[in-house]
């Protein structure tokens, strides 16, 4: 303690240990690359890995991508500064995972091929809803990638002294590299890789902590409570308006079930079985991995200091990477800052594989091409998109350095929730929902998000610092998930469609016996013409 | 005549369904609103070091454990086998 008083760390010097492993990280990734870059011949392995990882793997991966940075060092850190309040948190960002099991993975997987707009297009007219589905997707990864990409530069930077700039490129050629090369199945075995790391390396953290507190959680936060008073055990200021923290609550809960990173995994496996197997292994994961921040964050507060912990990094990100060096040396900590690495790289790759997908797949086989481009057209175009979309991913990182982007985050999780994830569930169960309804609840809900967020206090407050905001909500998802639903309704309601409700039964099928059960359409074929043939449906 | 039956297991499903989400929404809402509208019962003590709202945010944790498992052991069970009855 008496050491880490004047914050005598050696974060920021490059670090021999760090570069060690992160070199490893880096050869082991591309040795995985150039395997998957030999299996990757088609849309279908480029997109959905060939439908081939396993539940498990699945699971795993699934807690890879959704594992991010920001989750393991900001949480962490929140809790080590703030004690109760940063565990809010904690269990916000798990509760989304049963939503995605109960209502979502299987149905997806048995309606859609690679894309989220798959399934809302399955029964409706392809060009325009296609079209409004890709602007969701590309607007809730653009968000969700500046952030990634800036946190890298800022903690790359932060950790091994590396120049902003050099750390946004490397992040972008390996990441440009892993989808490029090796598509899905490459972006799955760098998420697996990264998600072992990342959870063995909290969970010996962990382990360390309580072996000084004779195993024991409950010591450890009186020991907290003893030093920093009993209110860090209770909450403190963050919920302090209930409708803010309700509204980032469902921002997290059902946007979860609309980031188009995660839903395409569930493209990956065999069959619908498969996905919901994997599902509930990664919620599994995930839930232990919130479970053990709450162990960092305190063990953080107890053994380091709230103090020491800000004056290094006044959000309070450096507090597991500041835990691990005091338990374990400059080793722990350069394995520790490696990790963190991995995970935005991992995550990074499979942003722009979601966002390369919703180019290409939707927007120009689908849109442009009206599904007549041949199969290595296909291909060629989704590497030009995965090419641009990391270039552009570059060029963000730079264009924003410096800029509060935290709020980012929270604004692709409200788009994910306002405007893919009520298309989404209407399409799949709704049977009188139509074209027309489909496209205004996915407009409405992306613009109404970006123009509510715009008018929040989050962006006139924090980051324009204007005195007032004109709409009182730091998330708006409180209003533009009802705003969106109710519209997809109404103008449903208004337009209603005697073919498109009839393609209902196909979709109500297929929804639960997979693509091989209704031979109307054959096995995930977006373009499959609209009404079925009379003959087709009984045969089953 | 598979119509019926795959009607009756698709409404099977969405009860389902239904009542484990709006437990899982209970749940999680349930927890912010207790901390929004009564923060003195979180910060109470239960035992030495463990204060009720700690004890709450691991339980809400674990709660969507169980409701996926419950979930899952249904789909398993209950559900695949009536798909494998459609299917034949």
């Amino acid at each position: 303690m008496v050491l880490l008083q004047e914050a005598a760390t050696r974060i920021g010097e490059p670090n021999r240990v760090a570069m060690g492993f992160f070199f490893l990280f880096i050869a082991t990734t591309l040795g995985i690359t150039w395997w998957a870059a030999r299996k990757t011949r088609t849309t279908e392995q480029f997109y959905a890995a060939g439908r081939s990882i396993s539940p498990g793997q699945n699971g795993v991966a699934l807690a890879g991508d959704y594992m991010s940075a920001a989750s393991f060092l900001g949480i962490a850190g929140l809790v080590s500064t703030t004690g109760f309040d940063g565990l809010i948190y904690s269990t916000g960002w798990l509760v989304g995972w049963p939503v995605v099991l109960f209502l979502i993975a299987e149905p997806l997987r048995n309606l859609g091929k690679y894309t989220f707009a798959d399934v809302v297009a399955v029964r409706l007219r392809q060009t325009p809803v296609r079209i409004a589905a890709a602007a969701g997707t590309l607007a809730t990864v653009s968000f969700y990638l500046i952030a990634q990409m800036v946190g890298a530069g800022g903690l790359i930077r932060l950790m091994f002294g590396i120049p902003y700039e050099t750390a946004i490129v490397a992040v972008g050629v390996a990441m440009i590299a892993y989808v490029l090369f090796g598509g899905m199945l490459a972006t799955t075995w760098v998420q697996i890789v990264k998600a072992v790391l990342l959870l063995s390396g909290a969970a010996l953290l962990a382990l360390l902590v309580l072996s000084r507190f004779g195993w024991s959680p409950t010591a450890l936060f009186a020991a907290a409570a003893e030093k920093y008073g009993v209110g860090v055990l209770s909450p403190g200021r963050l919920v302090s308006r209930p409708l803010d923290a309700v509204s980032l609550g469902l921002a997290l809960m059902f946007g979860t079930a609309g980031l188009p990173h995660i839903l395409m995994r569930f493209y990956t496996v065999p069959d619908a079985k498969a996905a919901r197997t994997s599902v509930f292994y990664a919620t599994g994961l995930i839930g232990s991995f919130y479970l053990m921040t709450f162990i960092l964050g305190f063990g953080a507060m107890v053994l380091v200091g709230p103090d020491v912990i800000r004056s290094v990094e006044p959000g309070g990100n450096m507090a597991a990477p500041l835990l691990a060096e005091f338990l374990g040396g400059t080793p722990f900590l350069g394995f520790i800052a490696a990790v963190a690495f991995a995970t935005i790289l991992a995550v990074v790759a499979g942003l722009t594989l979601s966002g390369a997908a919703a180019l290409s797949h939707d927007l120009w086989v689908g849109v442009v091409r009206k599904d007549k481009a041949d199969a290595a057209e296909q291909l060629k175009v989704a590497r030009i998109a995965t090419m641009g979309l990391g270039v552009l991913g570059v060029l963000l990182g730079i264009t924003f350095k410096g800029q509060n982007v935290a709020f980012m985050v929270g604004l692709a999780f409200a788009i994910a929730a306002s405007g893919n994830f009520p298309a989404l569930v209407l399409s799949i169960f709704w049977r009188r929902y139509t074209t027309a309804g489909a496209v205004t609840s996915m407009v409405l809900g992306t613009v109404s998000t970006l123009v509510l967020i715009y008018l929040s206090p989050t962006l006139q407050v924090d980051v324009l610092k204007h005195e007032t905001a004109w709409f009182p909500l730091r998330n708006p998802a409180l209003v533009t998930m009802p705003l969106s639903f109710l519209a997809g309704i109404v103008v449903s309601l208004f337009t209603a469609n005697q073919e498109e409700a009839q393609g209902f039964d196909g979709v109500a099928r297929r929804m639960h016996l997979g693509p091989s059960a209704y031979r109307g359409v054959s096995a995930g074929v977006p373009g499959a013409p609209g009404p079925p043939s009379p003959g087709a449906p009984g045969s089953e | 005549m598979a119509d019926t039956r795959l009607a009756d297991l698709a409404a099977r499903r969405w009860k389902v369904q239904v009542v484990l989400t709006v437990a899982m929404v209970a749940l999680y809402f349930g927890f912010i609103l207790l901390i929004a509208y009564d923060k003195p019962l979180l910060a109470r003590i239960i035992a030495p070091g463990l204060s009720l709202g700690i004890l709450l945010g691991a339980l809400v944790i674990v709660a969507s454990w169980l409701l996926t498992l419950i979930y899952v052991r249904w789909a398993n069970t209950h559900y695949d086998a009536g798909l494998d009855g459609l299917r034949k």
